[in-house]
């Protein structure tokens, strides 16, 4: 993948090839984690649904807990690869 | 039931509407080039695009769609918010900075970059298009319903008026005044929500809901004795349709009216007063009486109300948002449904109370879309899985989501202004639960329509509420529309025009062109969502989830990561994508039984969304391809004698 296409208008990337190559791996492996995360949901919800009814903790049913977790581990992936790029990025 | 033109929306929307457009006309002056029509000139600030990614994404059905299913059947309308929510992961860590580094203004663009081919440049575009128009359709229709209720406005006046403010919008100042709007809808659409919120716990659960000091939706289960020894009342008896069903009709001989009570209890001791809408004679009459507001007319009566609250207790207080989910898993909700008795010349509309128990109604599986999780049909939870694939992987394939991702300046700036979207989105669905919740339990809702119900809920509360949030509503469907009128024009100017079909034009007129097409464009959307009135528009966005993932996601992804991908490959994959999707769809039980009238069980195919198939398809049409065309090494003899390969 090239890192600056000739052919468009230049906005200039402040990125080195090295560091995108870091951050797409990194982005990578925090794709494969939520990926996991997300068909255990749907997985559980279509072939398991009375687990889904059980209270694991805090009174609410697993359902919920699952589903609002989903989106807060969305937002907590998110802030950590911003995390990682920062740092690959004052390494560059 | 019928809504007053509320005077406080109509006024407020106005003020939105005008304030938008002259900041439209304000920036116009300055947007000139192609680069700062489609583009915006890459200098939108990243934390200004991360919260339009809010206002281009959360549409009508979202905020008005998710809020409504959960008042009407609980947890499954949480199970969209999620799927849509997830979908910004494959977009930020899969997507947006390759996105940014390949592209200029369109996703075919990026698509582009490494093969200059203009089969890729053709199909991308033809992509983007229809699934723009997919899009566009629902939204417009989505325009046309909300505007009666909330602005009293016959519903093309909705259509028209939104697509008339929208192609101003657009064609102003295209991609600047777009970000704008989207930026300001998107802040007022999580705000106000967060307010909601906040008012919905402190308010707290109530089994008896209050407008001032009238009790809310106190519908009666009476002891059926009490009912029918009641004065003046007459048993009609059972004949035609109305034999074998649940349902007990009593005629008031003092009043002429006919009440239809359903059967309740154990041993159907109990009646349960029902709500009813007839049509008799072009006329309708809504529990007995005309349908309508002045004096001796009568309209539907709100629903929506707990019946029981754990440990008996009236009322609870302010709630903290878990004990707020608690509560509601111990209380029991009365819910409605409805059933339509159709005789020789009159159509009734029955509709009925139903106790559900809260611990049940938060859990999936509760509604009719998702029924089939709780049952045994595999092909039923194939479907669900189908679905929830078809959102993961849509969200991060539409292209007016895409094309956002030009109007920053770098890939550091997409990547932030994603993490802000996520940040904004996930909030808002998260408040998606408690605003649907909430409804449910407010005595407000219309039992006719469930879109209806997250204004309802801020009406519970005042007015003003009402009147902004319907404003807001409104706005809504304008951020989507410009974000994907947008998208359609540089698909057919930027993509077909100025590089499939070479036409030569100068900066001015790339920038004209993309103008007219936007009005065209315009013009289609306004003429479908007219004619697609009585369509099912949660049906319709998932067509173009599906549609967009299928074509869109398998040459994007593939391009990234397989260097085998031939551009054969990627144009293969994106027709096959389309049209793979768009037929299943047209042969699914869903279109057989919204889109011909016909029974849905001699449908073709046997589960409704075509994700789980078409997308593994895709990809594998793309691989296949790819190796089919992939550029052969032909070994030449060297005069030294040796053989070199030569690709």
């Amino acid at each position: 993948m090239s890192s600056v296409d000739e052919h468009s208008v230049a906005h200039v990337e402040t990125e080195t090839e090295a560091t995108i190559a870091r951050n797409a791996r990194n982005g990578l492996i925090l794709f494969g984690v939520y990926v996991l995360f997300y068909i255990g949901f749907t997985y559980l919800n279509a072939f398991q649904p009375k687990l889904m009814a059980s209270t694991p903790f805090g009174g609410l049913n697993l359902a919920l807990i699952y589903g609002m977790a989903l989106i807060v581990f969305a937002l907590v992936l998110a802030l950590i690869y911003m995390w990682q790029c920062k740092a690959a990025k004052r390494k560059q | 039931m019928i809504y007053e033109r509320a005077l406080g929306a109509v006024i407020i929307f106005a003020f939105f509407v005008t304030s938008v457009l002259v900041l439209s006309f304000y920036l116009g002056r300055r947007a000139k080039s192609a680069k700062a029509y489609y583009a915006a000139s890459g200098q939108i600030h990243w934390f200004v695009n991360g919260i339009a990614f809010a206002g281009d994404y959360l549409s009508a059905a979202s905020f008005l769609g998710i809020c409504g299913m959960i008042s009407f059947f609980g947890y499954d309308g949480f199970l969209y918010s999620i799927g849509y929510l997830a979908g910004w992961i494959v977009a930020l860590f899969v997507i947006a900075e390759p996105l940014k580094r390949m592209g200029r203004y369109t996703f075919a663009d990026a698509l582009d970059n490494k093969f200059k081919s203009r089969g890729i440049k053709l199909t991308a575009a033809i992509s983007t298009l229809i699934v723009s128009v997919f899009y566009l359709i629902p939204q417009m229709v989505g325009a046309g319903v909300l505007v009666k209720p909330l602005l009293g406005f016959p519903h093309h006046v909705g259509v028209l008026l939104v697509g008339f403010i929208v192609v101003v919008i657009v064609v102003t100042a295209g991609m600047v005044s777009t970000t704008y709007v989207q930026f300001i809808k998107g802040s007022l659409l999580v705000v106000f929500c967060a307010i909601l919120t906040w008012m919905i716990l402190n308010r707290g659960l109530t089994t008896k809901p209050m407008n001032g000091d009238k009790e809310l939706a106190d519908f009666k289960v009476l002891p059926a004795a009490e009912v029918l020894k009641k004065p003046g009342a007459e048993l009609v008896p059972e004949q035609g349709p109305w034999t074998g069903k649940p349902y007990v009709r009593i005629k008031d001989t003092s009043t002429g009216i006919t009440s239809v009570w359903r059967k309740d209890g154990e041993n159907n001791q109990f009646l349960a007063e029902t709500q009813t809408l007839v049509v008799k004679d072009g006329k309708t009459y809504a529990n007995g009486l005309p349908h309508g507001l002045k004096p001796g007319e009568g309209d539907l009566r709100s629903i929506g109300r707990i019946s029981e609250l754990p440990g008996g207790v009236e009322k609870t207080g302010p709630l903290g948002p878990i004990e707020y989910l608690k509560t509601l898993k111990g209380s029991t909700m009365v819910l409605w449904s409805s059933e339509k008795i159709v005789e020789p010349n009159e159509v009734t509309t029955v509709y009925f109370q139903k106790k559900a128990k809260g611990e049940d109604l938060l859990l999936p599986g509760a509604s009719p879309t998702f029924s089939g999780l709780r049952g045994p049909d595999i092909w039923k939870k194939l479907d669900f899985l189908s679905l929830m694939l078809a959102l993961f992987a849509g969200t991060a394939s539409l292209p007016h989501i895409l094309i956002r991702y030009y109007t920053v300046r770098d890939q550091e700036s997409a990547r932030k202004s994603t993490v802000v979207g996520i940040a904004s989105i996930g909030f808002f669905y998260v408040l998606t639960l408690y605003l649907g919740l909430g409804a449910m339990t407010s005595g407000s809702m219309d039992p006719t329509n469930n879109n209806m119900a997250a204004p309802l809920l801020a009406k519970s509360f005042s007015p003003l509420l009402f009147a902004i949030i319907s404003a807001i509503a409104f706005t809504t469907v304008l951020g989507t529309v410009s974000g994907l009128i947008l998208a359609a024009s540089g698909a057919v100017a930027h993509d077909i025009m100025t590089n499939v079909l070479k036409i030569e034009m100068e900066d001015r007129k790339k920038v004209a062109s993309g103008k007219v097409v936007a009005i065209i464009v315009g013009i289609v959307a306004m003429i479908l969502g007219i004619l697609f009135e009585k369509l099912n528009v949660t049906f319709l966005v998932g067509w173009a989830f599906n549609i967009a993932a299928s074509a869109n996601l398998p040459a994007l992804i593939m391009l990234l990561f397989w260097s085998r991908t031939t551009k054969q490959g990627i144009a293969a994959a994106i027709v096959f994508g389309m049209f793979s999707s768009l037929a299943w769809i047209l042969l699914s039980a869903q279109a057989f039984k919204d889109v011909y009238g016909l029974d849905p069980k001699l449908a073709v195919v046997p589960f409704s969304q075509p994700g789980l198939v078409t997308i593994p398809l895709g990809f594998l049409v793309l691989v296949i391809v790819s190796l089919l065309t992939a550029k052969k090494k032909v070994a030449v003899p060297y005069e030294t004698g040796t053989v070199k390969p030569v690709v």
